[in-house]
């Protein structure tokens, strides 16, 4: 107890020391004012007083669960097997369809808008959950592939006139091409070269957006994007607004689906198993290079796909939309929700985008919460919210027997 | 030909900053393992420290040479303490996971202290004092190399000879490669990694804070998102030189630097980090292993 409490508070000054500069004086040389602001060191001194217990106690438990797992028993938590019925997994999805269908008539404009914004991150979480979740191909600059798509929209409808529905898959098969064309070369690298150079090109992607006037009109965007058209019918933006949060959720689907099929297709088994042991999974006769090219690709092309509709919807675009920032957001998203675990995915991207949308008055400490909690969910919950459980095959004739005999 | 002279030393001064913070993330490297994808945000928080430490110093009636000598001392301890501190939280509970834990811990690590420093101060570039003084002797050479390039060209090359020194000659050095080479027989034969561990962040940070000290006087302002940029860039010099070698991180620095400056100087300046990262995406598919690495065979 006494040991504890020493160990607490040697913690506590240790973060006062740490934190003192930079928390508690604040300088304006050009004025010469120096400002102490004492009473942040004293909220820095309790909380991590306080969060040392819990820091401690957190890390016992993390390690008496590994010895359990160990030892070979795996739980699941009564959540994971509901989750994991068949019958009440459709009936929440049919739940669930029903009120996305009916949501732009219950709600306002501002509402279905911000709905759209999650939506579409949703996407952007399942297309890169491919590579990071399924792969294990950890993308930094997924916002790029993105950013190709939206501007592959807002050029061709400038100069060609061409509308969203025609761009819809030019937009994703472009995007599929940057993947492959970016990762052809690299993809034969390990896993946190890979990190890096997807890193260097999502800033390179942006630097030459901002700088090549001629070809991307530079820092001041492309505005003036159509909407997506119905048929030639004109809307105003409430029904603009509303016929694009169909087309997302509408989307959305098509995406949950498609991942859904993919991941238990024999190439998402192989990803699966490449993300787990390269070597053994080269050995079974996989071709590493192939998967690997085929995961980041199809990655990129909803990013792609997801970026004509960010263009159509905001009808204006520049390149500011497109940082790193949006990358370290839809990575924290597929962290955060489970990787691999496609419902997990869901569940994060619409906490991560709607909790601090409705949250504004701690809007500018979300990038600190996030990255606190992608640390914290690698130490404490490796697998996320929703782990995703793998799929086992009991040979049904061997138990039997085994049962009889 | 002075253009030529001049773009060659600002791009050594640059790469020899860009060496320095390569070190570290080539020393973790070589021990962990790990892209330490907070390290520029420790050479930031040095940068920071010595601002502030400094900016208190001037208005309190120090002058001079001194104050960068106390703003670079305090730059060090406690870029060194949040090295330490950042090994211990982020990564050490890590210890033994799956490859793309401890990257992932260490960026979100790096979006934490990057806005851990925006909120405790300010978004707003903050100009950072001349600190480095002109020094008469270097007149005559005035137009070509300034006083503050000369100074990071000198401690630079100090500081690479020391680390050498420490590395080659002396106990925890010899401890250091152990632990690079084989970490379980490094354990068996007395030797505390995790000891050795913190000791390799502690000085890795100690080295970019003080390149963090060094650019701050020199380009003369100091910002939350410097680090990122610094530390990708420094990323790339490590992995060009060959990650996990030591003077393999230097000449990727000096490559790097001299690079992006004749890039700059000769096609356009808009484009100089995509000539950076053009040259790291060349040497990967090129020579994975870097300039001076070795290939290692992966055994199973």
């Amino acid at each position: 107890m006494l040991k504890e409490f020493r160990q607490s508070l040697l913690v506590s000054i240790w973060f006062v020391f740490l934190t003192f500069p930079l928390m508690v004086v604040r300088v304006n040389t050009t004025e010469s004012i120096v400002e102490w602001r004492w009473m942040s060191l004293v909220w820095v001194a309790v909380a991590s007083f306080f969060l040392s217990y819990l820091w401690r106690y957190m890390l016992a438990r993390q390690q008496a669960k590994k010895k359990v797992e160990e030892e070979g028993v795996q739980q699941l938590s009564k959540a994971q097997l509901l989750l994991e019925d068949m019958t009440f997994r459709y009936k929440a999805m049919g739940v669930l369809l029903a009120f996305s269908l009916v949501f732009p008539w219950i709600f306002d404009t501002y509402q279905s808008t911000i709905m759209i914004s999650a939506l579409i991150y949703v996407v952007l979480g399942l297309g890169l959950n491919i590579s990071v979740g399924l792969a294990g191909l950890l993308d930094l600059g997924y916002v790029a592939f993105f950013a190709v798509g939206a501007y592959s929209y807002a050029l061709i409808n400038h100069h060609f006139d061409f509308g969203f529905w025609a761009c819809l898959p030019v937009g994703g098969v472009l995007g599929c091409l940057f993947g492959v064309i970016l990762g052809f070369p690299i993809l034969r690298l390990r896993g946190d070269y890979l990190a890096i150079v997807t890193l260097g090109f999502g800033m390179i992607i942006k630097v030459v957006l901002e700088n090549w006037n001629e070809f991307s009109f530079g820092p001041s965007g492309i505005a003036n994007i159509d909407r997506p058209g119905l048929f030639g019918i004109d809307m105003n933006i409430d029904g603009s607004t509303t016929y694009i949060y169909y087309i997302m959720v509408a989307m959305v689907v098509f995406t949950i689906l498609i991942t859904m099929r993919l991941r238990n297709s024999r190439i998402g088994r192989a990803w699966i198993a490449l993300r787990e042991d390269e070597i053994a999974c080269v050995a079974m006769g996989i071709d590493m290079a192939r998967t690997k090219l085929s995961a980041y690709a199809l990655g990129a092309f909803w990013a792609g796909m997801v970026g004509v509709l960010f263009a159509a919807k905001t009808t204006f675009i520049n390149p500011a939309s497109f940082t790193f920032m949006e990358s370290a957001i839809i990575l924290s998203i597929v962290v955060l929700g489970g990787m691999g675990s496609i419902l997990g995915v869901i569940l994060g991207a619409f906490i991560l985008i709607l909790l601090p949308e409705y949250l504004r008055a701690f809007s500018e400490y979300r990038m600190l919460a996030f990255g606190a909690a992608m640390v914290l969910m690698m130490i404490f919950r490796p697998q996320g919210i929703i782990s995703n459980i793998r799929q086992k095959y009991e040979y049904k004739g061997l138990k039997e027997e085994a049962d009889n005999g | 030909m002075e253009y030529f002279i001049e773009l060659f030393l600002s791009g050594l001064t640059r790469g020899s900053i860009y060496a320095l913070i390569a070190l570290g993330y080539t020393m973790v490297y070589g021990i962990i393992q790990l892209i330490n994808f907070a390290h520029g945000e420790i050479y930031m928080i040095g940068a920071f420290v010595a601002l502030i430490v400094a900016g208190v110093c001037t208005i309190y009636g120090f002058a001079g040479v001194s104050v960068l000598i106390i703003a670079a001392i305090a730059a060090v301890i406690y870029a060194s303490a949040y090295g330490y501190t950042l090994e211990k939280i982020a990564y050490r509970p890590l210890r033994g996971a799956p490859r793309l834990s401890p990257l992932i811990s260490a960026i979100g690590m790096s979006i934490f202290l990057q806005n851990y420093v925006l909120l405790a101060q300010t978004s707003d570039f903050l100009p950072f004092p001349r600190l480095i003084p002109d020094f008469e002797f270097m007149e005559p050479v005035a137009h070509i190399i300034g006083s503050p390039e000369l100074v990071i060209l000198v401690t630079t090359v100090v500081t690479m000879i020391l680390l050498t020194l420490l590395i080659k000659k002396t106990k925890v050095g010899k401890a250091m490669r152990a632990t690079q080479q084989d970490m379980s027989m490094a354990r068996l034969v007395g030797i505390n990694v995790d000891r050795i561990i913190s000791l390799t962040f502690v000085i890795g940070s100690a080295l970019a804070a003080i390149g963090g000290v060094l650019v701050a006087s020199y380009i003369g302002q100091v910002n939350f998102y410097i680090g990122f940029l610094a530390g990708v860039k420094a990323f790339t010099a490590a992995v060009l030189g060959g990650i996990g070698s030591i003077p393999g991180a230097v000449l990727g620095g000096l490559v790097l630097g001299l690079t992006e400056s004749f890039a700059a100087g000769y096609v356009s300046s808009d484009y100089e980090d995509v000539f950076a990262f053009g040259l790291l995406v060349l040497i990967l598919i090129l020579r994975p292993a870097g300039i001076l690495g070795k290939a290692r065979k992966q055994k199973v």
